[in-house]
This record gives structure tokens, C-alpha cells and sequence, in this order.
């Protein structure tokens, strides 16, 4: 993790956010927000912390990934395919088309996911569970998985908090996409989620709280997570929605709509 | 009835290192022994229904069979999505056990008694619903579900059931429909379901009714040669009984499957069939066990 290339993460995130721009442009589809407010977080996974392959999908002691977040599965498909996981034409061609498998939620049918997701409030709770099974079985492995601001109103993820503190899974990393904004609005008007990092905190997590567009504190965050023993790690990852597309930032519309011709062309100006 | 099945769940565990079992923070007196005996796969999720079905998905995944065990509607309703996304959805390894079935917490009311959770489990692909009738069909089926890799539910009833089988100890295959009582020249079939199957067989016996007796341990799959090889057997038809809502148990399965073998012409004449369970209500008083059953007409007619 050490001889990560900060530059080369940077452009990978470009590229991961590039390509789910491209497949929501083509399919007319929507939840781009969300999909862009995780690219950074994903790339740093997909760059050297997440210790799995493509042929290592077989492998017990690969390392696990959960997008609790089914819906922004646009950049984790890209971020798959970017490294190999799954075929890139094949994804740019059948992704939510008729009879394919690319559903516009995580589907574990696609190669390199371990999940599907779409309801919400399910991810951490199975995470837990591949992380009790690494311990219980003595096969080492970590488990990290992705949750949004607006998915933590499911009290799901807060039994899941209470369990993994309690098992101790200090080999389990949840990473929050704190993008402050849920389906009808602001999260601070809707389901007031602050103090986050004091209220992880007081559920005995370690816990970060980075900007989660920030490559460098996201890296740092890992590395705190892989340090840290008897307690399982909450990351804060404090990030802006849209991101990286100008006029998609803070937007709630692109929760919903896809960029027309010119939005397109422009994002992927802002996007070289 | 429960103790029979975690008895036998522990002497498969001790075989298969793959066996663990997780429970709802209920089992009190039942479940201790595995607890000793395998604490390394065994833990108490609290109580956090929705949480304990999503990590039995989890450890189902890195390879274990997950057995989550709780009263009723807690392990069944309370996490019905998760069941169906994370566990059926997945194909995962894991088997929902719930105990006291119907009326079997007759006095703690409507709460604690299951009585949808047949009809909303067997609507889910992939699933497996087990529902044995006796102490002997609990052990069957522990060692079915063993074996089995898959989601399965299993809805036992609470303790100190009569043995209804002859046999001490009975082999099951998914869907098998199972002979209790046979007479020859009997016309009729009672097909029962969960623990009332004794009672069933008890009210046959007292009032001397010319009837055949089966236990339907499986209400999904259902083995379809043998329900047909019943009905063509029985020409005056079928009782089904079950200690479930009308709208959506073994009945309506039983019903279902029948329809459609006639309808493809698999059967050549349609059986009288006259399901016996509850009228879509919840108990609206409090009682044992045998004074539910009676309040709601549950009794062949």
C-alpha cells in the first residue's frame, strides 16, 4: 500500500467516473450523484488495498468488497471492468438492456461482485458475516463495504454496528459515502445523521473522518484500518455528490436524470 | 419437538465442521448443550433479526451451513427481505428455524404465534419449507437440512409432542408426502402439517373416522407422484389440516399443485378437497394450545 501512485489513483478515479457518466449518457439512467460521490473510494480499493483479483474470485482468502450502495453500481461496474474484473464492451454494450444481466443495481451474477444489493440496509450486516466467518474459520481475509448517508436511516446497519463491535471484527472496514444529500433532499433535513464520527465512536469503532474525495486521506484511512486490532473501522468519508462534474455537484437532479448530449460533452471535458 | 431437532442438529454438527448455529437470543434450556459442546459454532446474535439473517448470509458464503433459530415471526417475518434478498436471492447455505408453530405460545398471544410465515416464506424462490409433524420428523429433517446446501426453513413446534410415527426414526427426501395411518378401503385422506398432525391422528383414532392419515413434513417442494398416486387413491378426496392462515399454507399449496396436474391433464377427475385452518384472523383470545385449535375450527370436519 505504501508504493500507491497517488497520480495514477487519480486518474483511475477520472476513468471510473468517466465511464458511469458514459453509461448512464447511453442508457438514459439515473443515480449519477451517488455513483460519482464513491469513485474516489473505489479507486483507492482497486488500486492495492482490496488483495483480490480477477482470478482470484475463487480464492477463500480474497479480500471481500460489498456496494451496499446497490443503486451507484455505474462506478463500481466501471472500476470491475477498469481492472479486469468484468469485460468493458460488454459492459458499455449491455448494461440495462433487455435480457442482459447489468442490472442498473449490483447483481451478484456479474463477474468480480461478491453482493446484490438495491434494497438498502443490507450490505453491512452480510459484511459482519464474512468477517466472523474469516475469524471463525481462521482464514484470513477483510472485508470492506460501502454504505450510504441516506442508507444508514435503515436500522439494519445499526444492529450491524453494535455486532461487529461486539465480535470485535477488526477485520471489517465500512466506509460511509457521506454525500449529504438522500433521495428528496439534504440528509441534515431529512434524518439528521450529525455527530456521525462521535456517535461511531461511541458504538467502540475506530473510526476516520476524511474527505472522501481526498486520495491521500483515503489512503491514510486504510492504512489506519489495517493497523488497528480488536475493533472493526468505521470510515467518515466526507464527499461531495456529483463530483467531479461541475454542474452535477450538489444536484439533486442527477439523482434521477441522465445528462443530455451537451451536459454529456461537458463532462467529459471536466473529466480529461 | 425442538429438542429433537437441536439434539439431532448436534450430532450432525459433531460430524460436519460446516454446521453452525446461530441463535436470536431464545433457546433457553434447548440449545445449551450445542452451545457447550461447539462453542467455536455457535453465537447468540441478540436480538436483531435483521441483522442475524444478513450474517448468517455472510458466513453461509465463506462456507459454513448457518442454522439462525428464533420463536415464530422473529426469525421468519421480521426479516422477510432479508431472507429473500440475501439468503434465497444468493442461494445461500442457510436454514431459518423457528419454533413454536400456530398456537404452540397459545397464552402470549397473537404476537407470538406464527401463522402467515409458511404462506410469505414459500412464495420466495429457492426455498425450501419444511414443516415436520412429529419428534421423529424434526430429527428427519435436521438430517435432510444437514445435507442439504440451500435455503430452507423449518418451522418446528415447542416440546413434549406425541409421537405420531410407528418408526423410530424416519429417512426424508425433499417434498416427501409421508404415510401415517393407512387402512385399506378407506376413501378419504387427511393430509396434515406441523405438530396438529397428532392431534389429527388422535381425533381418527377416538371417533373411528374411515380415514387415511399423511404428514406433509415438506409444504414446499411437494413430491407431485405422490400426491397424485393419493388423490387417485382416495376418490372421496382430501382433508388438509394445519395450523396456519387458510389464504396461504399447506392447503393452498396442496390445492395449487392438484389445479394444475388436472389442468395439464395429469389427473383425470378433480378431488373433492376441504381445507381445514385458521379464517384470516388472529386469535382474538387467549388459550392453550388445544383451546386455539378448537376456537378456530381447527378439527376434521
Amino acid at each position: 500500500m505504501s508504493q500507491m501512485n497517488i497520480e495514477e489513483i487519480k486518474e483511475f478515479a477520472k476513468a471510473i467516473r468517466r465511464t458511469a457518466v458514459t453509461m448512464a449518457y447511453k442508457t438514459r439512467t439515473s443515480h449519477t450523484g451517488g455513483t460519482l460521490s464513491q469513485a474516489d473510494v473505489l479507486a483507492v480499493l482497486y488500486s492495492g488495498v482490496l488483495n483480490c483479483s480477477p482470478d482470484r474470485m475463487d480464492d477463500p482468502t480474497r479480500d471481500r468488497f460489498i456496494e451496499s450502495k446497490g443503486h451507484n453500481c455505474a462506478s463500481y461496474y466501471a472500476a470491475l471492468a477498469l481492472k479486469g474484473f468484468m469485460n468493458n464492451d460488454e459492459l458499455m454494450e449491455q448494461y440495462c438492456q433487455n435480457g442482459s444481466e447489468y442490472f442498473e443495481h449490483v447483481s451478484h451474477k456479474l463477474p468480480g461482485v461478491e453482493l446484490s444489493t438495491g434494497s438498502l440496509g443490507h450490505g453491512f450486516p452480510v459484511a459482519a458475516g464474512m468477517a466472523l466467518g474469516s475469524k471463525r474459520s481462521n482464514t484470513p481475509f477483510n472485508v470492506y463495504c460501502i454504505i450510504g448517508d441516506g442508507e444508514i436511516n435503515e436500522g439494519s446497519n445499526w444492529e450491524a454496528m453494535m455486532f461487529a463491535a461486539h465480535h470485535k471484527l477488526d477485520n471489517l472496514c465500512v466506509i460511509l459515502d457521506k454525500n449529504q444529500m438522500q433521495a428528496m433532499g439534504d440528509t441534515k433535513d431529512i434524518m439528521c445523521l450529525d455527530p456521525m464520527a462521535e456517535k461511531i465512536r461511541a458504538f467502540q469503532w475506530n473510526v476516520c473522518d476524511i474527505d472522501g474525495n481526498d486520495v491521500e486521506q483515503i489512503i491514510a484511512a486504510f492504512e489506519s484500518f489495517k493497523k488497528c486490532k480488536d475493533k472493526p473501522t468505521f470510515i467518515v468519508a466526507n464527499t461531495v455528490k456529483g463530483k467531479g462534474v461541475s454542474y452535477m455537484e450538489h444536484n439533486l437532479k442527477f439523482h434521477y436524470s441522465a445528462p443530455n448530449e451537451e451536459e454529456y460533452k461537458q463532462a467529459m471535458e471536466e473529466l480529461k | 419437538m425442538r429438542t429433537s431437532f437441536i439434539n439431532q442438529l448436534l450430532e450432525e454438527a459433531k460430524q460436519n465442521e460446516k454446521i453452525f448455529l446461530i441463535i436470536g437470543d431464545l433457546g433457553y434450556h434447548v440449545v445449551e448443550p450445542f452451545m457447550e459442546a461447539i462453542p467455536e459454532r455457535f453465537l447468540n446474535a441478540g436480538i436483531a433479526e435483521q441483522n442475524m439473517a444478513g450474517v448468517a448470509a455472510g458466513l453461509a458464503m465463506t462456507g459454513y451451513n448457518v442454522y439462525i433459530y428464533s420463536i415464530g415471526n422473529f426469525p421468519t417475518l421480521r426479516c422477510l427481505e432479508q431472507i429473500r434478498n440475501d439468503i434465497a436471492y444468493h442461494k445461500a447455505n442457510v436454514k431459518i428455524v423457528s419454533v413454536g408453530a400456530g398456537y404452540a405460545y397459545g397464552s402470549l398471544g397473537a404476537t407470538h404465534q406464527p401463522t402467515e410465515e409458511i404462506g410469505a416464506l414459500r412464495a420466495i424462490p429457492n426455498m425450501v419449507v419444511a414443516t415436520p409433524g412429529d419428534p421423529v420428523e424434526a430429527r428427519a429433517i435436521a438430517k435432510f437440512s444437514a445435507d442439504y446446501d440451500g435455503p430452507m426453513y423449518i418451522r418446528l413446534g415447542k416440546a413434549g409432542e406425541t409421537v405420531a410415527h410407528s418408526e423410530a426414526s424416519l429417512t426424508v427426501n425433499a417434498g416427501d408426502i409421508l404415510p401415517v395411518m393407512l387402512k385399506e378401503g378407506n376413501k378419504k385422506a387427511v393430509l396434515a402439517c406441523g405438530n396438529i398432525m397428532a392431534a389429527a391422528k388422535s381425533q381418527i383414532e377416538e371417533q373411528r373416522l374411515p380415514y387415511d392419515l399423511y404428514s406433509v413434513p415438506f409444504v414446499k417442494p411437494l413430491n407431485k407422484a405422490q400426491l397424485k398416486a393419493i388423490v387417485e387413491n382416495h376418490p372421496d378426496g382430501l382433508i388438509t389440516i394445519e395450523e396456519h392462515q387458510a389464504s396461504c399454507g399447506m392447503g393452498s399449496a396442496i390445492v395449487e399443485c392438484v389445479n394444475d396436474m388436472f389442468a395439464e391433464g395429469e389427473l383425470n377427475t378433480y378431488p373433492h378437497i376441504k381445507r381445514t385452518a385458521i379464517p384470516d384472523e388472529f386469535a382474538p383470545v387467549v388459550g392453550t394450545q388445544t383451546y386455539l385449535r378448537e376456537y378456530e375450527g381447527l378439527r376434521i370436519n
